[in-house]
């Protein structure tokens, strides 16, 4: 690969994860925080390929154009992979992991270090996916029973075809993302399709399975209705990070 | 899998044979060519290609890969900068004084040195290659390559958080992660022999100003160490997507092949070092000992690491070092953890 292409390798990868920074597409593949690093290395990446291209052009202009062109100046065909995510980024953009990794992935439910009592005003309390499963488990339901609780996750049905609600924590990209899971009982809709995001209405039930694939504990929601939502802006969740 | 192994092999070749035959079959002035039609040819196949990769499992994988590329990238670009920066702008006499004149004595004040250095493990390889550019003994620049990864702050401040109960386990990850690093670095002065860190030929921008040799620099290490990221990322997204997570729960029975199957993992998933610590919480069925191996191995020795390692320095500099690091990271992480966990 010779300067000149890898001047346009460079721009085109700055300009992806300026492209992917400035949209929420990096929410797909890393956590939000990486934003500011993400958009300060495309900027540096497009600075590079406009050195690269202006000294290339000044060179050209000084030298001889073939003077000593040809050997030391290019680098390993190893570099041409680099366009291999630039492809994947600009023309593919693959959506965040879904049902499958899901499936294939044990529960990472996690004790917290406490439960603090839950607002009490209000009909229906909305709760985050993995807060409602570790409450479930870990604190028995006790903040749980009697309350009307609404949650926001994506499908994903097991071999049996049992739906679960489920919702990817990440701490840093999505190479580490692991399921949250928690059962649908109740007042299912008939036909749910994997990966379609839910909002589901329902009451703590203190009926428990054991995810198959870690014997992780999953705890159920008794649902009394559910409503297809938008996907949300951030389709992980983050807050492991805080 | 074909892919990933021939890949670094291959490009590894290429280096250590010199700039010779670097262009292979197709002369210099093409390549702005093949990548306009290769651009060209993605576009216009992108409805097939699509398709292709609309199964599931396709998809997971892509979504990882890209993942691991955009997540490394910038600890790539941050450690490319401070890597050219060294390389143009702080003298050799700096690392001379800044560094005690015995190696021996110079190894552990690299390692600890690795501290300062925020960021995961893709920061750390360009940044080791300058420094043996710039004449620090290769024994400290590997203690460094080895340490900066897993004991700066962030990490150990991402591993506290991530073991809110088993605050030891940050001292453990310290402790266990410098003394390798130190020993790695003892066991080169002992054993290691110049030839076998070979580093590619680079063009040298002598007497051509400082603006031509910092972007220059910049230009080749992310062009190079990139591409070998790209590898890195394609084996670890290959391995996510295709080993099946049940075979662990069978491995943590055992307290030896919990330990090995851990520090395998390690290897294997190539996690970024901000990263790792939240992964071996989730570990829960290991026992702290097996997941202090993981957090010990993964920042040192990984296989987006040896790709990249094996483009920096050589491949066969990496096809010895990784091993050596890979036995010392486990017995240490176990002696450490017999003492500390």
């Amino acid at each position: 690969m010779n300067r000149q292409a890898q001047s346009a390798v460079l721009f085109l990868l700055g300009a992806a994860l300026l492209h992917a920074g400035l949209t929420d597409l990096y929410l797909r593949y890393v956590k939000a925080g990486l934003r500011p690093m993400l958009l300060a290395s495309g900027a540096v990446l497009i600075a590079a390929a406009l050195a690269t291209a202006w000294y290339e052009w000044r060179r050209g202009r000084v030298d001889h154009p073939d003077d000593d062109h040809g050997h030391a100046h290019r680098e390993p065909r190893v570099s041409w992979l680099l366009v291999l995510p630039l492809f994947a980024l600009i023309l593919v953009a693959p959506p965040a992991l879904g049902s499958y990794s899901a499936m294939h992935t044990g529960t990472a439910l996690q004790q917290s270090y406490g439960y603090p009592a839950l607002p009490a005003a209000g009909r229906t309390l909305r709760l985050s996916l993995a807060d409602y499963a570790s409450r479930a488990v870990y604190d028995h339901g006790r903040s749980l029973r009697g309350r009307q609780i609404r949650i926001t996750g994506f499908v994903a049905l097991d071999r049996s075809g049992a739906p679960y609600l489920v919702r990817m924590a990440l701490n840093c990209c999505a190479a580490d993302a692991q399921p949250v899971k928690i059962g649908l009982t109740g007042r299912i809709p008939p036909v749910l399709q994997p990966d379609t995001w839910l909002e589901v209405t329902g009451t703590y039930t203190p009926r428990q399975t054991k995810d198959p694939v870690n014997h992780g504990p999953i705890p159920f929601l008794k649902v009394t209705r559910a409503a297809p939502v938008h996907a949300p802006h951030d389709p992980y969740d983050e807050t492991w990070n805080t | 899998m074909a892919i990933t192994k021939s890949a670094p092999s291959r490009a590894a070749h290429t280096d250590a044979s010199g700039d010779g035959d670097e262009g292979g079959p197709q002369p210099d002035s093409k390549s702005p060519l093949v990548l306009t039609l290769l651009l060209v040819m993605a576009v216009l196949l992108q409805g097939p290609v699509r398709r292709a990769l609309g199964a599931p499992v396709m998809q997971s994988w892509m979504t990882v890969f890209v993942a691991v590329v955009v997540q490394a990238l910038p600890f790539l670009v941050l450690g490319v900068l401070l890597s050219a920066a060294i390389a143009v702008f702080v003298p050799p006499s700096f690392f001379a004084r800044a560094l005690p004149g015995r190696p021996a004595l110079a190894v552990p004040v690299a390692s600890a040195a690795g501290a300062v250095l925020p960021g995961c493990e893709c920061a750390s390889v360009p940044v080791a290659g300058a420094l043996v550019r710039r004449g620090v003994t290769p024994a400290a620049a590997l203690a460094f390559l080895l340490s900066a990864p897993a004991i700066n702050p962030i990490v150990l401040t991402a591993t506290a958080v991530a073991f809110p109960r088993n605050p030891e386990m940050v001292l453990a990850r310290l402790v266990a992660s410098l003394l390798v690093a130190c020993a790695m670095g003892w066991l080169w002065l002992r054993l290691g022999r110049a030839d076998w860190l070979r580093p590619p030929a680079r063009t040298s921008y002598e007497g051509q100003g400082k603006g031509v040799a910092f972007w220059g620099s910049v230009r080749h290490d992310v062009m190079h160490a990139g591409g070998f990221l790209v590898v890195g990322a394609m084996a670890a997204a290959t391995l996510k997507a295709v080993v099946p997570s049940g075979w662990l729960r069978t491995a943590a029975d055992n307290p030896a092949v919990s330990v090995l199957a851990l520090a395998i993992l390690a290897v294997l998933l190539s996690i970024c070092s901000e990263a790792d610590a939240f992964v071996a919480a989730s570990l829960s069925q290991f026992s702290l000992t097996a997941r202090l191996t993981f957090l010990v191995v993964g920042p040192m020795i990984d296989l987006k690491l040896f790709a990249m390692q094996a483009g920096t320095f050589g491949r066969g500099f990496a096809l010895r070092f990784a091993p050596a690091t890979f036995a010392l990271a486990v017995g240490v992480s176990v002696l450490t953890g017999a003492v500390l966990l």
